[in-house]
This record gives C-alpha cells, structure tokens and sequence, in this order.
C-alpha cells in the first residue's frame, strides 16, 4: 500500500505546517515518528473504537453539563483524541500518565471505567474519587494515572517525580507527563527539564499543542512556538508530531517510550493537534473562526481518519463500524445513567481522607 | 423513543438565556457535534451542539425567545424511522408555570441545582457533620536508667534522618547542598558518604520543580525528605506543598497521597532581613491535608522528624538555625519515636499559662526562670506540633491556671496565637480569669539593622509583662 503511505507521510506534514506557523524541520534520522506507521487491521480498529469511546463520552459529559449534572469547569477533549490514544498503544503495564484538567481522555484511555470517570463528573459516590475530586482530580493507583491537576504546569514537575520513582527503584517503567502549550510557558517545566536531562529520567513530555492556551493562540504567547524545541537548551531531544494521526502518535511513542526505557533521559513530543470545543463549557470561542474549526474537523479528524482507511481497505463495512459506534454509545449510556443515579458521597465524606 | 433537547447550562452560574437562533429546521438530519442553535447568556453567545443522531421533530421555543430557563425543552429529536406524531404528549409546548424557580426547573429534568441558586440557609448549615475528634498517643516512657546524651539540635536531626534511612530503603534526602557540600548547615553531614548519591541527592537551585519532583516521587511510593535551605525560599516552591502535596489525598478519594516530609530552617535567623527571616508556622497551620511540626529541643527534633518521616501524610517540619547548635539531653534509645500532635509540658505551675514553640520557647523559658524569682509560678507548653494542635492540653493547662499568654516569632495578624487564643476563648471561657495576650514578632518586614532587628523580635521583657499582666500584678 505504498500510496497509502506517502499519503499518511504528506498528510502529516500538511497538518503540521496549518497548526504551526514556524516552518519545517529537517526530519532527524535518528528519529522515524510517523513515518512507518501503518497500522494492521486489529490496531486500526482498536484506535477507532478508543477514540470513538472518548469522543462520544465528551460529548454525553457536555451534554450532561448542559443539564446541570455536572458543576464547575469541565474541559472536553474533542479533537484530541488521537493523541492519548496513539500514546497508550505505546504504553505498558507499570508506566505512568499524569496530565492536567483536560483529563477525560486520559482517563478512559488509561483503561478506567466509564461510569467512574462519570460518576465523578457528576459528583457521586462512584466516581474515582468518591465525588470529591470532580473533572480535574481524578486518579487511579490501579491503572497507574496520577491524575487530573488543575494548576497549569504542576503535573510536569510531578510527572517528573514519577520518573525519579522509577529511577530510584530501577525498574524500566516510563513516566508519560502531558500538558498543553500554555502550560509550556510556566516556569517548573524548565526546573523540571533541567532536572529530568540532568539525572536522566525516563519521562515523555507530551505537549499537546492543541493551538490555544485558553483564547490565547500559541503565536500570542510564546516566543518559540516549535515546542519541540523548548527542550533544546537542556539538551532534551524533541519532535514535532502530527497529533491528529492516531499511527504517527503511535510511532513517535514508541520509539519515545524506547529511548526512555533505555535509560537516555527524558524526550519530548509536540502533539499538533486541535480541540474542536471552547476552553471550557463556558467559552464561546470567538478568538478563532468558524472556518478554522470546520477546517480541522472536516479534513483532519483523528477518527474520521481511521473510519475512511478502514473502509476503503475493506477492513470494516459501515454496518460493522455502525455496531462499534452502537457499542461505545452503550458505554456511555451506561456511564450515564449510572452517573445521574447514583447517589451523592454520604456526609460524613466530608471529614474523610484528609489525613491517613 | 424521541429524544428531548433542553436548554443547556453554560457556565457554573447559568440560571436562563435567550434562545437567540436555531440553526436547524424541524425535519433537518442532524448528527453529534452538529450546532443546532445559538444561545446568549449574560456573558456570551454559545453555540449548542447535538449529542445525538437523528432528525429535529419538532422545535419548541421559538427563536428569539428570552429568559428560557435552564432545562427547558427546547426540542425533540427523532431516531430513524420515528415520526413527529410521536412526540404527542410528551412535548409541553412551553416551560412549565412553576419552572420559574431553578431548582423547579432542574428538578422537572432530574438535574441538580446549581450552587449558586442554593440560598444559604440555618437549616442547610446545620447538617454539617461535626469534625471527628483524634486521639494522639502520649510520649513514649523513657526506661528508668536510660543513658542521657548531650547532643545538638543538628546533630538529632541528622540522626533521624539516618537512622530512618537505615530502617526503610524507600527514604532519601534532596535538596540544595545537601550531598557533597554536606548541607548549607551541615544538617545532612555524613549522609552521602553512609548512603551514597541515589539516596542523598544533590538538587539544582530549583525549589519549585524539586518540590513537585519530590511530590511525585513520594505519589509513586517513595518517601522523600526534601530539605529547603530555608522556609524562605519554600515560597517559590508552596503550590506544590498545598495544592499537590496536601489536597491529592482527599481529591483522589483516598488512593493516593505524599507521604513526604518538608524540612528546613525556618523563621529569623541573625541579621539576614527581611526575605530570609519569616516565620511560616502560621501560613502552613492553616492547610487541611498538611502536619506542622516545631520542635524545639534536640530531643524532640529527633523524635519528632522520626515520626514525621515515617507519617504517611506530608509533613512540615520546622526548623530553626539559632536552635542547630544548642545542645540538650537526648535518650539513648535504639529507636526514639515521639507522637506528633502532643504538646510538652516543659514545666509545670500553677499562676498562669504560658504557650510557645521552636525558637520561641527560648525566650520563653527565660521569662518563666525570671517570673519564677518575682514568685510567679508559670506553666510552660511546648506545643511541638502546631497542626494537628494538641488544644486538649493547653485548655487543662487554662483550667488550673486562668490565664493564658502565647509566644511566638511570626507576625501577629492571623498568628498561631490568635488561633489558640480564639480557641480557647470558645472552650474554656469560663475558666479564664484574665484576657488572653499574645506576644508575637512586630507587624514589619525584618530590618537588618541590629538595634531594629532585635525590636522587631519578641523579647524576655515583653512576655515577663505579659504574665504580670494577666495575674494583674
């Protein structure tokens, strides 16, 4: 499928060159993300069904919210997805993902349940944190997520902690720390970098560079905008990555993933990537255009991406695509109900887990 | 079975809008992420999006419509092969009557109502649980004839923390100097050479990303002793103290905290001004999730930074540079744990009640030697811990006493003292004979200069007067 390829190595360049202005790099030798990343059949559909599970999650939560379900600030992920799930394909058991509040996606693609992710967006006593965290702390010990943070910036110097675990203990478990290009503006990203290259860590920095750091575009906030490069004065190596194509993710993960369990340090992944709703539920998004938005989702979405190659390669028929769509609906039916009926976390939680 | 769509919330606080513009029709396909409407709230024109497939049946609030309350039925939705017949009954053309209250309007949809909507109210207040009480064990006994040993305040804390090294491999040391340099205060002499490099880690200058670094760690498992060359610079690094390190506990549901211990000194030490001599026991008291720990003799900074190594919650442990070099009698026990959370009473009287901590117990135990000589019998506590605050034995102490006079080096406004004084008015009003006076450091930023420094610091004098005073003598 030769075509196919060339098409997947042009399509990510053309994704990359519309989310950034800086131009090109030269494509480092050492480094293939996203070149050979054709996915065989069982990978094209497991992104797709993962992919589909969290988009339609985000937007039962959205809706959810709009019902008054849900409180507070609740930030969606749609647009996104590919990243989480390219990296987690990349992932194995023991490694850690930490990310900041817009954080449903990396719950669900670290494995956890539907019905506790929402449960716990709904306030209840299910939810992952008993109802006492909300959308932006949540966590899991059992599928190795560290949460859910709220403050821009402090899951990397956390994330980088998690590293320094697994370094301490010796094992060859890798730290995934995610954040977004506003959070690459605070100041213990670089305490963190420094740190991270100087002991050499095993943390990937996953920036999603998803374009906006709430109504302020990258170009408006950063001197850099190659984020990739942010690590350069630490001697951290970076590479930008098409973050709207699940196999590129995927490719660039796993030779990241590799280099950090080798023991060479820290590497960072600029994820070009977009989110198609406001910062949060309460953003009109008027700092960008229309066009722009309808841009994005008509020629680059992550899942209509994996949608069209499997059909045109005959590996699903719309009916069989239709029973996944039918399946990921029913999860978050479920996670729904569940969420709505569950009851809110007895009084006497109040006074819980404070101390041990 | 149709689907209804109701007039979304926006915003936290959104109560009602106006249903400016459909931008579907009745009869129009429609598929998730489809923007169907617009709505204006008080702050801005939001679109409103599908979230199911289907065909718009029917469109209930006309456009331009204000004033829709949240919850309303805006539309309906039909799934394939269903028609607007169906909708029938179950499609009210307009918000119900009694949908003006917003908690009507949530409750007809099965939401919750918003907070903001809640009116505070005495009967909603009174259903807040009362706090559950703590037990705090007492001191360890001391065998009878165990060794005593002269020993520095550095040299307990630099015992602690080897000796729990020894104990429990998951305990390491990072911070600035503390590994080849030994320790800007030599607190940590000894240990590279005994533990080695993974364990006693060198730091850049960097207090920010190594605290949310030993955070993390400690998330994962480990037991991290960060040290700060001082509370000072502690500042840079406090978000991830508070927002990381005390709340992940309770936002986690209890699956995950940090057990780590944040030491350092603390507070003025001799003529270094303004930005290196503030005294944080006051600012950390107040977090929920933390432990704050002031000790003031070589015995209990040993016994105290054992306990608070092995606490599985993160703890702040106080220090202060004028106590390193001071020299008290410490046990000579294999293993010398003291609980936190439970004041000493440094000496007993009976004329009235004298509360301090850390570097504040010198001048306080001065004073008590000097009241003593005019009779004057004072009873001194050594509160040790500040949170959890050992309020139990101080009120037994007011009880006897009637009186009561805290000491301490931090600011007055919102200090430990007027936490305590607060505290004890509420419980032993009845008992006090006198008002409770709090002597503390001066309302200004430290000078450097020698003769201003020492003004600006509690003195002997001050708290002899306070006593005096509060026995009307």
């Amino acid at each position: 499928m030769a075509p196919t390829k060339t098409a997947s190595v042009s399509g990510r360049k053309s994704a990359a060159r519309s989310a950034t202005k800086t131009s090109s790099k030269p494509a480092r030798k050492d480094f293939n993300g996203g070149i050979f990343a054709e996915f065989d059949k069982g990978q094209e559909l497991a992104a797709y069904r993962d992919m589909l599970l969290i988009r339609r999650f985000e937007e039962k939560a959205g809706q959810l919210y709009g019902m008054g379900f849900i409180g507070g600030f609740c930030h969606l992920y749609i647009g996104q997805e590919a990243v989480v799930v390219g990296m987690q394909m990349a992932l194995k058991e023991g490694d850690q993902v930490i990310t900041g509040y817009r954080d449903h996606g990396h719950m669900l693609a670290t494995g956890m349940s539907a019905r506790g992710v929402m449960a716990e967006l709904t306030g209840r006593r299910g939810g992952y944190s008993k109802g006492k965290g909300g959308s932006m702390h949540m966590f899991s010990k059992e599928k190795q997520f560290y949460g859910g943070h709220g403050i821009v910036g402090a899951q990397v110097s956390l994330g980088t902690g998690l590293a320094f675990a697994n370094k301490y203990r010796g094992n060859d478990n890798v730290s995934t720390a995610y954040f977004g290009d506003g959070a690459a503006n605070q100041g213990q990203v670089y305490e963190s970098f420094n740190m991270a290259n100087l002991w050499k860590l095993p943390v990937v920095y996953v920036i999603e560079n998803n374009r906006y750091a709430m109504g302020t575009s990258v170009a408006r906030a950063s001197a850099q905008t190659d984020f990739s490069q942010r690590g350069a004065s630490f001697g951290i190596p970076g590479y930008q990555v098409d973050g709207m194509d699940v196999r590129a993710v995927k490719a660039a993960a796993d030779e990241a993933v590799a280099y950090c369990r080798a023991g060479k340090g820290p590497i960072i992944l600029e994820m070009l990537t977009y989110r198609y709703r406001g910062h949060s539920m309460s953003d009109p998004a008027k700092y960008r255009s229309k066009d722009e938005v309808q841009k994005m989702r008509s020629e680059h979405d992550p899942i209509e991406q994996v949608r069209a190659r499997l059909l045109e390669k005959g590996w699903a028929s719309e009916d069989e695509l239709k029973a996944i769509d039918k399946d990921v609906r029913d999860i978050v039916a479920d996670s729904a109900d569940f969420a709505q009926a569950d009851p809110e976390p007895d009084v006497s939680e109040l006074y819980t887990d404070i101390l041990l | 079975m149709p689907i209804d769509i109701l007039m979304p919330a926006l915003s936290p606080t959104m109560e009602e809008g106006t249903l400016s513009k459909w931008l579907k029709q009745e009869g129009d396909k429609v598929t998730s992420g489809d923007v169907i409407a617009e709505i204006e709230t008080d702050k801005a024109t939001m679109e409103v999006e599908a979230v199911d497939e289907g065909v718009i049946g029917k469109l209930l609030v006309p456009a331009g419509t204000e004033n829709v309350k949240v919850n309303t039925k805006i539309a309906v939705l039909l799934a394939e092969g269903e028609s607007a017949d169906s909708i029938g009954s179950s499609a009210p053309a307009a918000p119900k009557a009694d949908a003006d209250t917003p908690a009507a309007a949530s409750d007809a949809a099965g939401g919750k109502a918003r907070q903001s909507a809640e009116e505070p109210t005495a009967a909603a207040d009174s259903k807040v649980p009362a706090q559950p009480k703590v037990d705090v064990a007492s001191d360890p006994d001391i065998p009878a004839g165990t060794e005593m040993v002269m020993t520095t305040v550095r040299e307990a804390l630099r015992d602690a923390m080897a000796e729990e090294m020894r104990r429990d491999e998951d305990v390491f040391v990072m911070g600035e100097e503390v590994a080849e340099y030994q320790g800007a205060y030599k607190i940590t002499q000894g240990l590279l050479q005994e533990f080695g490099p993974r364990r006693v880690v060198d730091t850049p200058i960097t207090e920010h990303g190594f605290a949310g670094v030993g955070v993390g760690a400690a998330m994962a498992g480990l037991k991290p002793i960060v040290e700060f060359m001082t509370f000072n610079f502690a500042m840079q690094a406090i978000d991830q103290i508070i927002n990381s390190a005390a709340k992940t506990l309770y936002m986690s549901g209890g699956q995950m905290g940090a057990p780590i211990v944040f030491r350092g000194p603390n507070g003025a030490a001799a003529r270094v001004a303004a930005q290196h001599s503030q005294d944080y026991a006051a600012w950390y008291s107040q977090i929920p999730g933390l432990k704050v720990v002031m000790p003031y003799t070589a015995a209990d900074a040993k016994g105290l930074l054992k306990a608070a190594i092995r606490d599985p919650n993160p703890v702040i442990f106080l220090e202060n540079e004028i106590l390193y070099g001071q020299s008290f009698e410490v046990p000579k026990l294999d293993d010398f744990v003291l609980p936190i959370g439970k004041a000493r009473i440094h000496k007993q009287g009976r004329d009235a009640t004298v509360v301090s901590f850390g570097i504040g117990m010198t001048y306080a135990v001065k004073a008590v030697e000097e009241l003593s000589k005019e009779g004057i019998d004072v009873e001194l506590i050594d509160l040790r811990t500040i949170r959890p605050m050992d309020l139990p034995t101080v009120i037994e102490s007011v009880k006897k006493t009637g009186r009561l006079v805290t000491v301490e080096e931090g600011y007055p406004q919102s200090s430990v003292g007027t936490e305590i004084a607060t505290r004890v008015m509420q419980q032993a009003f009845d008992y006090l004979d006198a008002p409770i006076l709090t002597i503390a450091g001066k309302d200004v930023p430290m000078p450097y200069a020698s003769n201003l420094e020492k003004l600006a610091l509690p003195n002997v004098g001050e708290i002899v007067q306070a006593v005096k005073t509060v026995c009307y003598k």
